[in-house]
């Protein structure tokens, strides 16, 4: 008998078994749900449809308002108060307020999400927590009342695929570089339905900051969660962060794996995706070649707007101008980290360039309320999506990249690769 | 016909139809499905939400309702009429929303080959078929995991829940 991966582990011990298979539908209790105000106010009016009044743990809810914050309509001020209604009235302590910050970067940082924990949320980027060697994964509303309701969700045990890192990375390349070589690999329906573990001789050379940017880009090729086995940089990153004990869980040596994809990220160039999808992927260097223009650049979203990329983004933007005729717009994920980049100076500088700093939200991920752009334009952004119409105009040309690549490009007017200027 | 029973027009889509496209970003503050149904396409079918008439059925390819995971792209396909969504693959989220919200999403290899846009098809989902009516043609539809299709029978996940709270 071969032994388990971390997702089985993880989902076996939800379910009150010793094991589960892949493909297995199991009944899991859940450790941890969380909601925004996209899909939290549908949430609230399906589960006023239940015949039940309460949550079945408030201290296992939490909150964020992060989607359309600060609100520029009256309706997703009406959105927002129902939220606010909801934790007042059920007692969930755990409600996070327009500013705080983007959901997934809140549970990682605030030390909600902990090794071995389910956690499910109503978002799609939920495979994010995955880097906290959770089991993480998002749903719509309805299947959020019901979890309010019960506690536990039906899952499909999936299948794990092992992508096995080795190497080191280049300066200027990221998280998001190898969820960009992935994605150039497997396609946008590459990894449906499957477990994606991350490990080998490379992991411990993945920042923290990146792993969250490589697994949340996971749910672009489909996966129903992204885990990395916590070592010492998960356990660096939660020491003073976690609220409570946590068990972590490794796979066993002999467990059992779909596929393996082997990285050697020594090889890895700062990569680009062009339009109109995550998958559409050259190396930087080449889009440079081929002379595309900008309009706009973003450094924002639960994609890559974290310390690293802030950091990274003012050691290039330090002493240098935001090109003429490009707006480069730069939204830190927390207010914790906005108050960091602010103390280290980051922000003087992204200012200084010619940037526009906003508070914390999701704002130019899918254009809500920042950030849209028209048909004749061109935006390259830290965001993990460039489908059609995604900000705004369908005939905008969108372009993804990490912070390093998109703060170089503000200022050279155009895409370029970012390892000459650091 | 029983209500799982359907009959209407084949609305045809490519790949990769992101749930950005099933209905836009700036509806999702909306939360009453016949509001978000008049904008079901609207970014790339214009004409879509006025024509679609209650059983028809929409045809795509590769990784259906990829991207966010707002229900909102089930919901505004369900209450614009669509009966099911076939396609070679799905999006889990979206396949798993479509089913909560009482919207049967089958996956069918080659959908895309299989029907064509417009014609007229009857859809059985207990029966497991597709009788496209202009051929005769009849087309097995794969089988859906049990709890799937007690969702779809009890109108989707609210009301299977309020089944099993009751229990």
């Amino acid at each position: 008998m071969s032994g388990l991966t971390i997702t089985e582990k993880i989902l076996a011990r939800a379910a009150g078994k010793e094991k589960t298979v892949p493909g297995e539908i199991i009944d899991a209790a859940v450790d941890l749900v969380m909601t925004h105000d996209h899909q939290g106010p549908m949430t609230i009016l399906e589960f006023s449809r239940l015949p039940v009044k309460k949550v079945w743990d408030p201290s296992r809810v939490v909150m964020v308002v992060d989607h359309r914050t600060p609100s520029q309509t009256v309706r997703a001020s009406e959105n927002h108060r129902a939220m606010r209604l909801f934790a007042r009235e059920q007692g969930i302590d755990t409600f996070y307020d327009g500013g705080a910050g983007i959901c997934h970067d809140l549970v990682a940082e605030q030390g909600h999400v902990l090794p071995g924990m389910v956690f499910v949320a109503t978002d799609s980027h939920t495979v994010t927590a995955g880097a906290l060697g959770a089991f993480a994964t998002g749903v719509g509303s309805s299947e959020m009342a019901a979890l309010w309701a019960r506690g536990r969700i039906w899952l499909r045990v999936p299948e794990t695929v092992r992508v096995r890192l080795s190497g080191q990375p280049d300066k200027g390349v990221y998280g998001k570089d190898i969820a960009l070589y992935l994605l150039g690999l497997v396609k946008t329906d590459g990894l449906n339905y499957k477990a994606v573990e991350f490990r080998g001789p490379g992991l411990p050379m993945v920042s923290m900051d990146s792993r969250l940017s490589l697994c949340n880009m996971t749910l672009e090729m489909g996966a129903k969660n992204a885990v990395v086995p916590p070592d010492q940089v998960t356990l660096d990153y939660l020491k003073g962060r976690a609220g409570q004990p946590y068990a972590a869980v490794d796979s066993d040596g002999d467990a059992c794996y779909a596929d393996t994809i082997e990285v050697d990220l020594g090889d890895l160039p700062p990569l680009v995706a062009l339009p109109y999808s995550p998958d559409n992927v050259l190396p930087a260097g080449e889009v440079e070649a081929g002379g595309v223009a900008i309009d706009q650049a973003v450094i924002g979203t639960c994609t890559n707007a974290r310390y690293e990329d802030l950091w990274v983004a003012a050691k290039i933007m330090d002493g240098r101008k935001v090109a003429p005729g490009v707006r480069l717009l730069i939204v830190p994920a927390t207010r914790t980290l906005w108050l960091r980049a602010s103390t280290e100076g980051l922000l003087d500088i992204f200012v200084r360039s010619g940037a526009v700093v906003s508070y914390p939200c999701c704002g130019p991920c899918g254009a809500y309320g920042m950030g849209a752009v028209t048909g004749e334009e061109v935006c390259i952004t830290t965001g993990s999506r460039n489908f059609v119409a995604r900000l705004g105009d369908p005939r905008a040309r969108i372009y993804l990249g990490n912070a390093a690549t998109v703060a170089a490009s503000a200022v050279a007017g155009k895409i370029v690769d970012p390892r000459k200027y650091l | 016909m029983n209500i799982h029973q359907h009959r209407g027009k084949v609305w045809k889509f490519g790949d990769d139809v992101d749930t950005g496209q099933i209905i836009p970003g700036q509806y999702i503050p909306l939360t009453d499905p016949h509001e978000l149904a008049k904008h079901a396409m609207e970014a790339v079918a214009p004409d879509f939400a006025g024509q679609v008439k209650p059983g028809d059925v929409i045809v795509a390819g590769r990784n259906f309702g990829c991207g966010s995971s707002r229900e909102h792209a089930a919901k505004a396909l369900k209450y614009a009429g669509i009966s099911a969504v076939l396609a070679d693959s799905f999006a889990r989220i979206f396949f798993r929303n479509a089913f909560n919200v009482g919207l049967a999403a089958i996956p069918l290899e080659n959908a895309g080959k299989l029907l064509l846009p417009g014609q007229q098809v009857e859809l059985d989902i207990p029966g497991g078929t597709i009788r496209v009516l202009d051929t005769g043609q009849e087309i097995k539809l794969p089988p859906l995991p049990g709890i799937m299709l007690e969702i779809l029978e009890a109108g989707g996940i609210i009301p299977f829940t309020i089944k099993v709270i009751g229990q």
